[in-house]
């Protein structure tokens, strides 16, 4: 009896000045992190106060002109094949009236109705996904992009009842298996979370185009929106343009040349 | 009070026994959705939402029921519901648990569950969802405990009781306001975009939850060999009628908004739960015909003065009532939120078995709660001799 006690004192005194150590170090890293900052932003990394894409539906005529794009998102993003309904898609195509349910017409310019057309997230100005996650896994950056957090993601599928675009994909099966070629520079994501197109972020951080407009030079445009000098706004002012479900005042941020 | 939940009849235990296997063939069901994911269920990328979250907004509903006897007892002193409410907020606690179940099994990450309150959200209704859920959680099992220990004693119930009851009543209809709000915001889903949607839950609520109760009220009376109180049947089931036909009418509000405007958004969920799609039926259809057939022959047997008044036909006019509401809310809304994609094509969803097997086992812990908490009720209530 006497002897656990002494025992006890003994662990006891020695963990009270464990912590009292562990303050005074946390004390000091909190010191240095006022000193420098930890996170440095990349040199190179393309900047803009909101980033905006601009197909030119008009460019893609065959399977290769889509799938080019549509290859070079899977393999720069780890997204799985897999088959059935509850696939993973980023940026994929469809029919002119499943892109632009509130714009069909019954006497549609043939041309225009028999098109393909892309369908992506469209990081929205005012993203009900954004608005109704619970855990703030779905937020949106400064420069206009609506990302995702996988870490933080319950899977409630909260946001895809939200998105009016359909533009997320829950994984409700482990993606891994189903990758072809793991690209070890990105995360795989893991069962039970939800995904979508992240506008190229990462890739934006090293200067680079999104992997689509990379891979569809002239068909595809990547751009500040607030900036009346760039592309985008150039071809916006040039061109007649759709954006999809425009009267839900989400303001989508992918517009389609006509 | 705790004791009396091991003193019983065999019939008592073996009722028990078979929730248990019941919830056992849910519970080994939900391991191997742990293992491989909701791809277990019939859910889909266009239908993300399916059999579960229907269930856990139809339990929302049978939780703020409760409401409706506590209500007129403490608000209007009206003495005849005092000696079942305890009844009312043992079956609320029960739902609850059920709603809360229903929403993890729904979860791709239940190991993260936690992220809704370290990361509180407060522009996203579920955050509100979980808080208002939890609390009624509470508010009813203190006050269904505190009341039910003081008619032992045969005390009053302490003051600050009666203040947790007045909040309770509020409460409720926060829960059910809130519950809709999860759908009711969203662009896009024109089924659920409509600012009757929370009157229509708490109209479905108020005489599905009731009637409910009183059904099972009606099943232990015989078992327990009890007096409901005739005066307290007739006012609660004046009340359900009222409900009913207030649900009855909204939902007719929502037909006429949806084909006299003829906007195709508006009228493409109704038709294809009432009329399915070019393709064909599908089952939903076949459900939904049932419950408006339901609907209608139930409110046929309750507002009627002398039909609803007879015992032999009531408790088959409640069932139907409580059908047709399950049916309502339990399958059609979310069926019906959903089928017509984002890409205004036709997004089919069933339930599938191990869904099924999951609820079922989820419905049985609710049964479980009930019968305990019950079963605990009616002994402190026949020692008192206030049954
Ligand atoms: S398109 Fe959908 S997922 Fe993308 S930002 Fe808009 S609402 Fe969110
Ligand atoms: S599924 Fe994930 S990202 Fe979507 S709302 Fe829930 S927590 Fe947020």
């Amino acid at each position: 009896m006497k002897r656990s006690r002494r025992q006890f004192l003994k662990v006891a005194s020695l963990s009270v000045a464990g912590l009292g150590a562990q303050l005074a170090a946390g004390g000091m890293t909190q010191a240095a992190a006022a000193v420098k900052p930890s996170y440095k932003k990349n040199a190179l990394a393309l900047k803009a106060k909101r980033w905006a894409m601009v197909i030119d539906t008009r460019e893609f005529a065959s399977k290769e002109d889509f799938d080019a794009c549509i290859n070079a998102c899977d393999t720069a993003h780890n997204i799985p094949q897999m088959p059935g309904n509850t696939e993973i898609k980023w940026i994929w195509k469809d029919a002119y009236d499943h892109t632009f349910t509130e714009t069909t017409n019954k006497y549609q310019s043939k041309e225009v109705e028999d098109r393909e057309y892309f369908m992506l997230c469209n990081h929205c100005e005012n993203p009900p996904c954004v608005r109704v996650c619970p855990t703030q896994a779905t937020y949106k950056l400064e420069n206009g992009i609506v990302a995702m957090d996988y870490h933080r993601c319950i899977g409630c599928r909260f946001c895809m009842a939200g998105c009016p675009f359909g533009a997320r994909s829950f994984n409700f099966t482990d993606p891994r298996p189903y990758i072809k070629d793991i690209n070890p520079k990105f995360p795989t994501r893991m069962i039970g979370v939800v995904e979508k197109c992240n506008f190229c972020v990462e890739r934006l951080d090293e200067g680079k185009l999104p992997a689509c407009v990379e891979a569809a030079p002239g068909k595809i445009h990547f751009g500040d929106l607030s900036d009346p000098e760039s592309d985008v706004r150039k071809l916006l002012d040039e061109n007649y343009t759709l954006r999809r479900k425009p009267a839900l005042g989400t303001e989508p941020g992918v517009f389609y040349i006509i | 009070m705790l004791e009396k939940v091991l003193k019983g009849s065999p019939k008592y235990y073996m009722w028990l026994a078979f929730l248990g296997g019941i919830i056992g063939i849910g519970a080994i069901t939900y391991l191997f959705q742990l293992k491989y994911g909701l791809s277990l269920t019939g859910m889909s990328r266009d239908v993300t939402w399916g059999f579960y979250i229907a269930q856990f907004t139809y339990l929302v509903g049978i939780a703020a029921s409760a409401v409706m006897l506590v209500l007129p007892a403490y608000f209007h002193g009206y003495k005849q519901f005092k000696k079942i409410i305890i009844f009312g907020e043992f079956m609320a606690i029960g739902a609850v648990v059920m709603c809360m179940l229903f929403i993890v099994v729904d979860m791709g990450m239940p190991q993260r569950m936690l992220n809704v309150m370290l990361h509180p959200t407060f522009n996203s209704v579920m955050f509100y969802d979980m808080m208002v859920l939890i609390g009624y959680l509470c508010l009813n099992a203190i006050i269904g405990w505190k009341t039910l220990e003081c008619e032992r004693f045969q005390i009053a119930p302490p003051q600050w009781v009666k203040y947790l009851i007045y909040t309770s009543v509020i409460w409720a209809f926060s829960i059910h306001t809130v519950t809709a709000f999860l759908s009711q915001g969203l662009p896009g889903r024109h089924y659920w975009l409509t600012a009757v949607l929370a009157a229509r839950f708490l109209a479905s609520a108020f005489c599905a939850g009731p009637a409910l109760l009183l059904l099972l009220l009606m099943i232990v009376k015989k078992l327990a060999k009890f007096e409901i109180g005739k005066e307290a049947i007739k006012t609660l089931t004046i009340i359900i009628t009222y409900a009913m036909c207030l649900n009855v009418f909204l939902f007719l509000c929502e037909v006429f908004t949806a084909f006299y405007s003829n906007i195709p958004g508006h009228m493409h969920p109704l038709h294809f739960l009432f009329a399915g799609t070019e393709q064909g039926l599908p089952w939903v259809t076949y459900w939904m015909w049932i419950g408006a057939v339901l609907a209608i022959a139930s409110l046929v047997l309750l507002i009627p003065t002398s039909l609803r008044e007879n015992m032999k036909i009531l408790p088959w006019a409640l069932s139907m009532l409580v059908l047709a509401t399950w049916i309502d809310k339990g399958l059609g809304l979310i069926v019906g939120g959903f089928a017509p994609s984002p890409f205004g094509t036709w997004a089919l969803y069933a339930p599938t078995v191990p869904e099924l097997l999951i609820s079922l086992g989820i419905f049985g812990v609710g049964a479980f709660i009930v019968s305990i908490l019950w079963k605990i009720a009616i002994d402190v209530k026949r020692e008192a001799g206030t049954l």
